[in-house]
């Protein structure tokens, strides 16, 4: 197959995760373009004024909300990036049977994997451009910074997207997902630097926190909203979520494979 | 049988799949020619999904050779399946489209441009009598109407050949009824169709020509006549008896008693002259509770080559 022809078929998927969409994204308003916007209202805006009292340095020169609000985008982006890419799998493969449909015709299981792959990037931007509007709106950012935010996000989301959905496609049954939300989403959520500067954290949870993904990616999505990115710590921190994209995706052409074509 | 046969559109030689240690299909060797209606027949289990799966180039051969439309499903899975219609065993439609939008999407995947795929949609919708429902979410369809548009999807390509798993388990009779003539119509109109199923009437009714499959092998080839002629008899006298206890039948037939099978609740008596042979054993103090004389079909076939029955 040519590669014009596996850029068309991954397309096709595109396309048909889009056309659902048009049919459902109301059920989905909520936790991708709402929830980010309370977190800021409620922790910037709320939390913050106490916080800001506190500490009129501010936190890294700048006040709680400015702080909290390129955390909260790329948080979002894995929140928003995990759900697409583990409910949706299990239906696809198992229970609506769905992608099993579509390597019927000329689409094969790998381009189903990389279809679905891009369509959890195409959610995660969709919520990053609604959220970024939010923060320019509350001056909490400016638009060419945002502009370098959006595709942080989308890194992010990609990066997230890629191995989880190669596990989800692996699984027999959903249970493991709450355990996923729980035990590893949920925790890097609170502790991976989007609330508070992860130099509060004793050393060794310094140590963690810095090992995660989410670290990386609120390093440099702050780094461009405060304007004091370091250019080495970004190349870390591009190269760590980038080789997530291509290992993941890898992963999931094995799985994608074994559980479509086996 | 035309004198210049053309070129088969699926030949398939010492073909097999295993899955680890377990031989899903074992060497098997078929020929579907243009045009004709293909069946496999037999139990759940005999292998017929995983062969079907093989020739829609959707799982991986592992051993032997298959070609499908001239090309080899290992380097040209992409290309086959462009050209061929695929009516898997489980419905795989898109529960949250309408009816129409699910034909339209899967047209796409075909490369058909949108007015394309709404022209064909209508078409088919039409062609599988669903034209009323064309709005309608598929969710709440019933499984008749379902399988009538897994139907209508496998066509948007406007295929050569169509593979149907099963495309009756599950519907009501009148439902397959509806569903057999509409592949009929298909027939008809030149499309080679191939199917799999474990009932002896479907087979019956569509195919022009059927192997049966049992335990992963191929156990007899032919017409539905033909193996019919060929391992049974040309009528078969089915008796139940009180408390389901055949008596001695022994030495009160007059010879008509080609062969018998005792299933659990009765005998079958094969034999050319059922009448006959029904007559004879009432002469002779034979009191079954019911008794019926009736044609040899697949079913029968079934039996004689496993001794086991097609639905359990």
């Amino acid at each position: 197959m040519s590669g014009r022809a596996t850029l068309r078929s991954i397309l096709r998927v595109v396309e048909h995760h889009a056309f659902v969409y048009r049919r459902t994204w109301h059920g989905s308003v909520f936790s991708t373009f709402l929830n980010p916007v309370l977190y800021l209202a409620a922790l910037g805006v709320g939390l913050g004024a106490f916080v800001d009292q506190s500490n009129p340095a501010g936190i890294e020169g700048v006040t709680y909300a400015m702080f909290l609000a390129p955390g909260i985008l790329v948080a979002s982006a894995m929140n928003t990036a995990t759900f697409e890419s583990t409910y949706p799998v299990m239906a696809g493969i198992r229970w609506l049977k769905t992608y099993v449909g579509m390597i019927l015709s000329p689409l094969n299981a790998r381009h189903v994997a990389t279809g679905q792959l891009l369509w959890a990037g195409v959610r995660v931007a969709l919520g990053g451009v609604i959220f970024l509007a939010v923060m320019i709106a509350f001056g909490a950012t400016g638009i060419s910074q945002a502009l370098l935010m959006l595709p942080v996000a989308i890194l992010t989301g990609l990066a997230f997207a890629a191995p989880i959905q190669a596990f989800a496609a692996a699984q027999t049954n959903d249970a493991p997902f709450a355990s996923l939300f729980r035990f590893v989403i949920m925790p890097m959520f609170i502790f991976s630097g989007t609330f508070f500067p992860i130099s509060q954290l004793p050393d060794l949870l310094q140590l963690v926190a810095v090992a995660t993904p989410l670290w990386h990616a609120v390093s440099l999505s702050r780094g461009i909203a405060l304007g004091m990115l370091d250019p080495a710590v970004a190349v870390i921190n591009l190269t760590y979520l980038s080789a997530m994209v291509v290992v993941g995706l890898l992963w999931s052409y094995r799985t994608f494979d074994r559980k479509l074509t086996e | 049988m035309s004198t210049t046969p053309a070129a088969p559109l699926i030949r398939a030689r010492e073909l097999t799949k295993r899955f680890g240690d377990f031989t899903a299909v074992d060497a098997v060797e078929f020929d579907v020619q243009p045009g004709e209606a293909f069946g496999f027949l037999g139990p759940n289990g005999a292998g017929k999904t995983s062969t079907m799966r093989m020739i829609g180039c959707v799982s991986p051969v592992t051993a032997g050779t298959l070609e499908v439309l001239g090309m080899d499903p290992r380097t040209d899975g992409s290309a086959i399946r462009r050209r061929l219609g695929v009516v898997p065993q489980a419905d795989t439609l898109d529960m949250e489209l309408t009816v129409m939008e699910n034909l339209i999407i899967y047209g796409r995947y075909f490369d058909l441009s949108y007015r394309e795929c709404r022209t064909r949609a209508q078409e088919l919708i039409d062609f599988v009598q669903l034209t009323e429902k064309v709005d309608s979410q598929v969710e709440p369809l019933s499984g008749g109407m379902k399988r009538r548009l897994t139907i209508a999807r496998s066509l948007m390509n406007e295929p050569e050949m169509i593979l149907l798993d099963e495309p009756t388990t599950g519907l009501d009779p009148q439902a397959r009824h509806l569903v057999w003539e509409r592949l009929y119509q298909l027939k008809k109109q030149g499309v080679t169709l191939i199917l799999t199923t474990h009932y002896m009437d479907e087979a019956e009714q569509l195919c022009d020509r059927l192997v049966v499959m049992d335990k992963a092998q191929i156990v007899a080839e032919g017409t539905p006549r033909e193996l019919i002629e060929r391992y049974s008899s040309r009528e078969v006298l089915e008796l139940r008896f009180e408390d389901l206890v055949t008596p001695r039948l022994d030495g009160k037939d007059g010879g008509l008693i080609e062969r018998s099978e005792q299933l659990p609740d009765r005998i079958l008596l094969y034999t050319d002259h059922g009448e006959e042979l029904g007559e004879t054993l009432y002469a002779e103090g034979v009191r079954p509770v019911t008794s019926l004389v009736r044609r040899s079909s697949l079913e029968d076939v079934f039996l004689r080559l496993t001794g086991r029955r097609l639905v359990e």
